[in-house]
């Protein structure tokens, strides 16, 4: 076993390492012919090799243990005690944090409150940015100078994005309430974010003026990617545009769509920054999510055992949800390649 | 299961023929139709109008905005934009976000690139053991671990300080820098390494005289995004920063509080903020899309 690690150890030049664009195929044909030529180095330039590959690879992997690895597991130890932020922990509290956790109407609300954004954002964008995307797909003129002006919200960060709606909302005096009062209506008297049942659909709008852009720029990358030919054949056969959408299009994208639906799930689960900004969770909790609701236990309140376990509920919600996800539609990808041979061979 | 997906396909697309889209939509094929055109301005209004809005905002006196916020400025004035550019803070505030930024940028791509370049060129047992560490520290989301982050950097001694934010920020870009980098490294061509290696050089030397001059368009995709994420970061900056050594988002976050009467001084100050970050990301457009499309694919 030892002497089959120095072999490999041996083997940078084998040809099968330099192919990898595919890495996975690149590995397996690099395998059989790791034996060979590796065996006939000198036991030094081994060590030497293996040294060369520590000292290349640590300074990265101590920043990811020190400062990713460790202070997960910290939050793991932390959410089992009582703790207020400093001494040592004596109280150990078992589930305790967990419990209170999942039992604080608060945390329930910030939860649903995230389900209700990672539903919204992928219901209104994905068709919205699909739609966009189809639509400039096309020969015209300003076509990159379009598609720049689109990706601005995204570019922005979320604190200044926040700090701009948050004065268009400000009551009566916003730009909002006063365009709303030129044509006829008005908004709420405490101003859009500062009434419950709005405040919610406020954050969600922002959310999709600032994330649309990034769909739109994604899906219009992937359109790249479908064989004008495809296109060609279509048109030949007499088909419509509609019907190019519906069958060309739309399947090619499939994987686009499915990665950047996954991308948006997992930053809704974590947002916190323009909540922050634009209400703090409030009024009255009905804008706080997970995230929200662990700074405030954590930061405000010390109660570090609870923001931890809220932490680690947070990170299993997400874990569970990617790998459902992942189980359940990322891999109808190949269904649904299946279904589109099936058709372009018709 | 490819029936089922593929039947209401068939169905819609025959419902899109009855509708009698035909003619007309071949026509948009070929682009340039008004309608088009029209749809493509309404969007950028829409995702460009708030910004437009906060910078053309800064030109106006507040009584001005107060009484008509969806005018235009009358008369345009400058000071609120001299303001910012007078107030110091303004400036200590954007000295921390480029060094904070500048740091953390330079760790991820010093130590991305070094990880990546055993892990995509070495033959070695647990190469893939150690790749699939890094793809694992995607999973994991900042917000799980900042807490515990928190309490880390201030036993560290770095709490208020460049170094406990970027030390940490770099530790989170690695696995997406790791995962874009490694098959842009596996991909330079090995004939240019044996080549390397006729001519005398060590493998420390490929790497040094070959590999990193070849993979300036990877390492310029990783930085920008570094530098993105660490540009914009809040949460931790909030965290973690106080008083002078606050970041431009914690400055922006600050000025509009303390100022709320002073609306158009708000406006200016945080046009003036986004500015270097939008020339920036602009310039940069299209190495962050393929960054992205880096990170979806791989």
């Amino acid at each position: 076993m030892a002497d089959e690690a120095t072999a490999r150890l041996g083997v940078t030049a084998s040809p099968a390492t330099s192919t990898p664009t595919v890495p996975v195929a690149g590995r397996a044909s690099a395998r059989p012919a790791a034996g060979r030529p590796g065996g006939r180095r000198g036991n030094g330039a081994s060590i030497r090799k293996g040294l060369e590959i520590t000292l290349f690879v640590a300074p990265a992997l101590a920043l990811l243990t020190l400062f990713v690895a460790v202070p997960i597991a910290r939050a793991v130890q932390i959410s089992f005690f009582k703790w207020k932020g400093y001494g040592d922990f004596e109280k150990f509290v078992g589930l305790d944090n967990y419990r209170r956790v999942l039992e604080n109407t608060e945390f329930i609300e910030a939860f649903q409150h995230n389900m209700i954004i990672v539903v919204a954002s992928i219901a209104i964008q994905l068709p919205l940015g699909l739609a966009i995307a189809l639509l400039l797909n096309r020969k015209m003129r300003f076509q990159g100078t379009i598609r720049t002006l689109i990706f601005v919200p995204y570019v922005i960060s979320e604190v200044i994005a926040g700090v701009i709606w948050y004065q268009m909302f400000v009551p009566n005096e916003g730009l909002i309430d006063t365009v709303l009062d030129k044509v006829g209506l008005s908004g709420p008297q405490q101003g859009f974010l500062g009434t419950l049942e709005t405040a919610l659909p406020a954050l969600v709008v922002v959310l999709t003026w600032k994330y649309l852009g990034l769909a739109v720029i994604l899906f219009l990358a992937g359109l790249q990617g479908v064989p004008e030919e495809l296109y060609e054949a279509a048109q030949l056969d007499g088909a419509s545009w509609w019907q190019i959408q519906r069958r060309i299009t739309v399947p090619m994208l499939g994987p686009t769509l499915r990665t950047w639906a996954f991308l948006s799930m997992i930053g809704s689960l974590q947002l916190f920054d323009m909540v922050w900004v634009l209400t703090r969770g409030g009024p009255a909790n009905a804008t706080s999510t997970m995230a929200t609701f662990l700074v405030q236990q954590g930061m405000q309140r010390s109660n570090f055992g609870i923001a931890a376990a809220a932490s680690v509920i947070l990170f299993v919600v997400a874990l569970v949800m990617a790998l459902t996800y992942q189980r359940f539609i990322m891999n109808r990808d190949n269904t649904v390649t299946v279904v589109r041979r099936k058709k372009v061979r018709r | 299961m490819s029936t089922a997906l593929a039947a209401p396909k068939g169905a819609a697309a025959a419902a899109a023929q009855k509708s009698g889209h035909r003619g007309r939509s071949t026509n948009a094929m070929r682009g340039g139709s008004p309608m088009i055109y029209f749809v493509a301005l309404v969007v950028i209004a829409l995702s460009i109008g708030p910004v437009l809005y906060g910078v053309i905002s800064g030109f106006r006196k507040n009584g001005d905005l107060i009484l008509n916020p969806s005018g235009m400025p009358n008369p345009w004035i400058l000071d609120n934009y001299v303001g910012v550019f007078k107030n110091p803070q303004f400036w200590t505030y954007t000295g921390n976000s480029v060094a904070i930024a500048g740091i953390t940028t330079l760790l991820v791509v010093i130590c991305g690139v070094m990880a990546a370049f055993p892990l995509a060129r070495y033959q070695f047992p647990g190469r893939e053991a150690i790749f699939t560490v890094f793809v694992a520290g995607l999973l994991f989301p900042a917000t799980v671990g900042v807490i515990p982050l928190f309490i880390l950097i201030r036993d560290l001694g770095l709490s208020n300080t460049w170094w406990g934010i970027a030390l940490p920020q770099a530790a989170y870009a690695l696995p997406l820098t790791v995962v874009i980098l490694r098959p842009f490294l596996a991909a330079i061509p090995h004939e240019l390494e044996e080549a390397a290696q006729l001519d005398g050089a060590s493998r420390l030397g490929f790497f040094w005289r070959v590999l990193l001059p070849l993979s300036g368009p990877g390492l310029v995709t990783v930085g920008v995004l570094a530098f993105v994420g660490s540009w914009n970061a809040y949460m931790l900056p909030l965290l973690l920063l106080q008083a002078d050594n606050k970041t431009l988002p914690l400055g922006v976050a600050d000025y509009s509080a303390e100022h709320s009467t002073d609306i158009a001084g708000v406006f200016a100050f945080t046009s003036v903020a986004m500015i270097p970050a939008l020339i920036f990301f602009l310039a940069m457009q299209k190495r962050i899309v393929s960054g992205l499309q880096g990170a979806v694919k791989g």
